[in-house]
């Protein structure tokens, strides 16, 4: 026995100050000692109950110290439940938090801080916690064994879904969403440090202070509010100091150090690529209200070296009703009688497997509370029993008590009374982090566990328990000299100072999995209600392996991932397989290490914030005009401007349609990307990327330009201009904008490397509008400054640099979208919004109309101008009516695999304009066409409408679509039908071109 | 993960476009090659468990193509060139 115990004395010397027991206090299991702020009183609300707690708190403390044992049902068998644990392995004690739309279920009871204020219900109950109704399904538990769902629920297959699911759903559960909108904001937010330590036990604080003292910037995470591990929980002494002094000591000279940064609240839940690690911060979880700070900070942590100091898990151990309130982790006890100053039980039994479990009877026995007795599994253990009842090589076989434990009764027959079973299992270090990426855990028979093995995530180093150093000298030392080893790794001198010294406890065990003497039901995973029978039952159904039992059983799949249980199930598989533990292995740990909410995830990523928009030059005008608005790609553009009196989108549309056709529209087109080439090889580039000719265009010309991807398919169009030999402005769809330069710079930096030419986007820097009617040149010609616009001197097709209102540059381009006489005028963007006003201004006297992408689209239809919806990946050159384009004399992008057969079969559909035959029909698109009488199938398939739009100028609806050979077949009268909207009706075919066929307007 | 930027240093993988296998770059000349070439050039790759060649784009940064090599399996990255000084070793110039 060499474990370092203080006397009670001592203890109560040092953290009695305050009086056990304030008067009239509901807290009737609270004890002395203790870190609980007993000057200040919090209270709490538990299932409608007022209780009082203290700061420093967690609800589960507060709730023992007031007695409370039944927190909860069970998900499958609505077994009553109490706190197990002491920590964010908790499996039971999950309870519903706060109120209204804060409301959290399946919070655990057990790492929540009490707050003034709270309140907390439990759930997974109908009817009341204490006579809950759905505990009928405990007397059903022989049915509802593993896979009884999979054997039973099979037939009649429709009942799945309507019957059977909803039905389960409703019996088996946890807790309840409020329904409402999350209120509280989440944050994200990065960090960079030479070492990340996890978790701030022993060895994490012993390495802090080394790597702190070295120089290193470190950061320590720990998810508790109180650093310091177990030394909070136990006896222990280091540096001649009570161990959670020394604790707290230490973080606070690490919290003066610039260079460490201390993040208690901070878990962190994944270890990922290139020491990039996953953290949750609780910033404000642990106030009565957020009062709009950020409730959580989702960090992506950037490490140099990660040390793993997250310590290890107590486990349990399996036997008869083993899932009692009252029945919890031996080390959890300690933590409530050392650390909260409360007391789980009256009169305590401790089982054990190992020489820790003795410490619980000893510290609670220095506490004042009656220990019934130290029941070890083993024929020896500690010699010297201080007085205790000692039962060696016994067994707990059963426990009594409904809703709380009574009694427990061991393999001898013998009944012993108690309150509260203190189940030592021993040990497993917390490895989870380890097996993130390739890591597997590897057994050591020496503690019955198992420890980091295989794959570490690169720069991952383990120290303390997490790594199967399970005492407390060693632990620290272990963590001071990792510490060191990474700062010289990272050429740092270590910092002064010595490990920081304690004693050594006794740490032996021999492995007790479960009570194979047990008739009764013993629990392995007490959230998923998952029983050694289950894994006997999974066993005989030939689910053999671990990733198969787990998924047969659900061992491990609940909320807390089996932190607890894991290794029993498969203990107990080995057994039944007469395989070794290390054999059978275990199943694979991925990131989250605890739940993280999806709110944090998603952090201000809500609601309109989703994802970022752009608005465009001229959207302050067009909200003042009253415009309603349509995201398109990246953009919010103006979708039409609405008069008084118009009923409808389509008396706006069809208005801005005829005011521009008749005189003159201004639309904002500065969302279509527009991409600056420069170069003495810039007309080479062009005619290599566009499957069109490019070479001899003229400079002060523009040219439409037809893009393939390299597979042969239609990919996107544009116009560009040339401005100067060197120098073109290509502009490309919305949509494809960032594609299209991505892939010109591809072609521009991996084809053809050497090339003299030079692309920068521009699409933010120009302001773009189109002026488009039959008034347009009339119109520009009071803004443009010095430039002839005659049809002579600057016709379709013409573009120039030039100024306009005497003296901002801009660009004009004569091309048209809509088929009118138009052009587009650019100016840098800055002057975007007094370019709308000033063409407004100067277009009053003739009716000017601004008009939005619906009155563009309409417009883009009746021409025949194909879009996205007919240039939408699955289309060819040739099916839009522009296979001659496609230039055979030279090489460009797409243009070797356009020319594969099936691609240009003279029977494939093409582009060609709709009418419907009753003119008072509104064509829709996705409508498929079929000849006149054929059956209405695919094999008969024609083709299908593209685009539709009610045409103001021919009075009726009309339509773009694809029909097999439809160049040929004008005039022909065919069946659209879209069963999708049940819909049936004739049109005929015609040109794509629905108004000015002959392109007389644009040319006027 | 983090490409470590020839001209920029260390920079988030969240900045980066993926595309593929650097032989994306090996395009056969149009006017010399059939549609067989095309077609093995566009379609086939290896798909290594290991080491991996690939481009990546710096689109949210300076719109350098890189050349990454990456192991498939651990995500290891051991160098990391500009695309552009790759293809002309492989040959390519206008």
């Amino acid at each position: 026995m060499s474990e370092q115990v203080m006397t009670r004395d001592q203890v109560t010397r040092e953290h009695s100050a305050a009086p056990a027991q304030t008067a009239r206090s509901t807290q009737a299991n609270r004890i002395s000692g203790g870190f609980v702020d007993r000057a200040r009183t919090l209270r709490f609300t538990w299932n409608g109950k007022q209780l009082e707690g203290h700061p420093g708190d967690t609800l589960a403390s507060a709730l023992i110290a007031n007695g409370v044992r039944l927190v909860g049902r069970s998900f499958k068998y609505h077994r009553p439940r109490g706190i197990f644990s002491a920590g964010s392995e908790e499996p039971n004690a999950l309870v519903q938090l706060r109120r209204g739309a804060a409301q959290e279920p399946n919070t655990r009871a057990t790492t929540v801080e009490l707050f003034d204020g709270l309140h907390a219900t439990s759930q997974n109950h109908r009817g009341s916690l204490e006579h809950d109704l759905m505990a009928v399904n405990d007397l059903l538990s022989p049915f509802l064994t593993a896979g009884f769902y999979y054997k039973t629920f099979m037939w009649p297959k429709s009942f799945w879904e309507k019957v059977y699911e909803p039905a389960i759903r409703a019996s088996a559960g946890l807790g309840r969403l409020s329904g409402e909108p999350d209120p509280d904001v989440y944050d994200h937010g990065f960090l960079h440090c030479d070492l990340l330590i996890i978790g701030a036990g022993p060895a994490g604080l012993a390495a802090a202070l080394a790597a702190g003292r070295a120089g290193l910037r470190v950061i320590l995470a720990d998810e508790d509010f109180r650093l310091g591990g177990r030394l909070n929980s136990e006896t222990y002494t280091v540096d001649d100091m009570f161990g959670a002094d020394w604790a707290a000591r230490t973080v606070a000279e690490l919290g003066s150090m610039e260079n460490v940064r201390v993040m208690p609240r901070t878990t962190v839940y994944g270890a990922f690529d290139h020491g990039i690690y996953g953290a949750l911060e609780r910033k404000t979880d642990h106030l009565p209200s957020s009062d709009g700070r950020p409730r959580q900070v989702l960090w992506r942590v950037y490490s140099r070296r990660a040390l793993l100091t997250a310590g290890a898990t107590e486990r349990s151990i399996a036997f008869g009703n083993n899932d009692r309130p009252g029945v919890m982790l031996a080390g959890a006890v300690r933590t409530y009688v050392n650390r909260f100053g409360a007391t789980p039980g009256r009169r305590v039994a401790v089982f054990t497997n190992n020489d820790d479990g003795w410490r619980t009877a000893r510290d609670l026995a220095a506490r004042g509370v009656e220990i019934a007795a130290v029941i070890d599994s083993r024929g020896s253990g500690p010699q010297q029993t201080d007085g205790l009842r000692v039962e060696r090589g016994r067994r707990i076989i059963d426990t009594a008590g409904r809703k709380g434990l009574k009694s427990i009764t061991l393999d001898n027959g013998a009944r012993i009374d108690a309150d509260c079973l203190a189940v030592a299992g021993g040990w497993s270090p917390n490895v989870h982090l380890t097996c993130h990426m390739r890591g597997r855990p590897v057994w050591r028979d020496d503690i019955a566990a198992f420890v980091p093995g295989g794959d570490l995530p690169p720069g991952m180093v383990v120290a303390g328990a997490a790594n199967g150093t399970m005492t407390l000298a060693a632990a620290l030392r272990d963590g001071h000299e990792a510490a060191g080893k990474i700062a010289a790794d990272l050429g740092r001198a270590p910092g002064s100072g010595s490990a920081p010294r304690a004693s050594d406890e006794a740490f032996a065990i021999t492995p007790l999995w479960h009570v194979g003497e047990s008739r009764k039901r013993a629990w392995i995973d007490q959230q998923n209600d998952v029983t050694t029978k289950d894994v006997r039952q999974s066993h005989m159904d030939g689910f053999r392996a671990v990733e198969h039992l787990k998924r047969y059983t659900t061992l491990g799949m609940a909320t807390d991932q089996g932190k607890t249980a894991n290794i029993l199930g498969l203990a107990v598989m080995a057994e039944i397989t007469g395989r070794t533990i290390p054999e059978t292995g275990t199943t694979i740990f991925r990131p989250p290490f605890t739940p993280v909410p999806i709110g944090a995830f998603a952090g201000r990523a809500r609601g309109k914030d989703f994802r970022p928009y752009r608005l465009t030059p001229s959207h302050k005008w067009a909200a003042e005009q009253g415009a309603t608005f349509v995201t398109t790609g990246m953009w919010l553009r103006a979708q039409w401007f609405a008069r008084p009196g118009e009923k409808g989108w389509r008396d706006s549309v069809d208005r801005e349609v005829r005011m521009t056709r008749s005189s003159v529209g201004i639309c904002d087109v500065t969302t279509l990307g527009k991409i600056d080439i420069q170069g003495r090889d810039a007309a080479e580039f062009l005619n290599r990327v566009y499957a069109n000719a490019f070479k001899k265009l003229a400079v002060g010309k523009v040219r439409y330009g037809l893009m393939l991807r390299e597979d042969g398919f239609a990919y996107d169009d544009g116009t560009t201009a040339r401005l100067s030999e060197t120098h073109f402005v290509m502009t490309t769809t919305t949509a494809n904008a960032v594609l299209v330069f991505r892939n010109l710079e591809f072609a521009r930096q991996c084809l053809w490397p050497d090339l003299d030419v030079h692309l920068i986007s521009t699409t933010d820097g120009w302001a773009q509008f189109a002026v488009a009617g039959p008034n347009s040149r009339a119109l520009l010609s009071k803004v443009v400054d010095n430039v002839d616009l005659s049809n002579e001197a600057f016709p379709f097709m013409a573009c120039t640099e030039c100024t306009v209102f005497g003296g901002t540059p801009a660009r004009l381009f004569r091309i048209s979208f809509s088929g009118e006489l138009a052009y587009e005028i650019a100016v840098p963007a800055r002057y975007g919004d007094a370019m709308i006003r000033g063409l407004m201004k100067a277009g009053e006297e003739f009716d000017v109309v601004p008009y939005g992408t619906e009155a563009l689209g309409v417009m883009r239809i009746e021409k025949g101008h194909a879009a996205g919806n007919e240039i939408n990946g699955q289309t060819t050159a040739a099916m839009l009516g522009m296979g001659g384009m496609v230039s055979k004399k030279k090489d460009s992008i797409g243009s070797k695999l356009s020319e594969r057969p099936e691609m240009n079969r003279e029977d494939d559909l093409r582009l060609v304009g709709f009418h419907p035959v009753d003119r008072s029909m509104q064509l829709n698109a996705g409508a498929h066409f079929l000849n006149k009488g054929d059956p209405a199938d695919m094999a008969h398939d024609q083709g299908w409408m593209t685009s539709v739009a009610y045409s103001p100028e021919l009075g009726h609806s009309v339509g773009l679509g694809f029909l097999k050979r439809g160049q040929d077949r004008m005039g022909e009268i065919v069946r659209a039908y879209d069963p999708v909207r049940g819909k049936d009706y004739e049109v005929r075919v015609v040109a794509p071109q629905h108004i000015d066929p002959e392109g007389k307007r644009q040319h006027a | 993960m983090i490409i470590n930027h020839p001209l920029l240093g260390p920079r988030d993988m969240a900045e980066f476009v993926y595309k593929g296998d650097v032989c994306l770059i090996d395009r056969p000349d149009g006017m010399q090659e059939g549609i067989e070439a095309f077609h093995d050039y566009l379609h086939l790759r290896d798909n290594p468990a290991g080491e991996h060649r690939e481009l990546w784009y710096h689109e949210q940064g300076d719109r350098s193509w890189l050349v990454v090599t990456r192991n498939t399996l651990t995500h290891e990255i051991t160098d990391v060139a500009l695309a552009r000084d790759v293809a002309r070793e492989r040959g390519r110039t206008r």
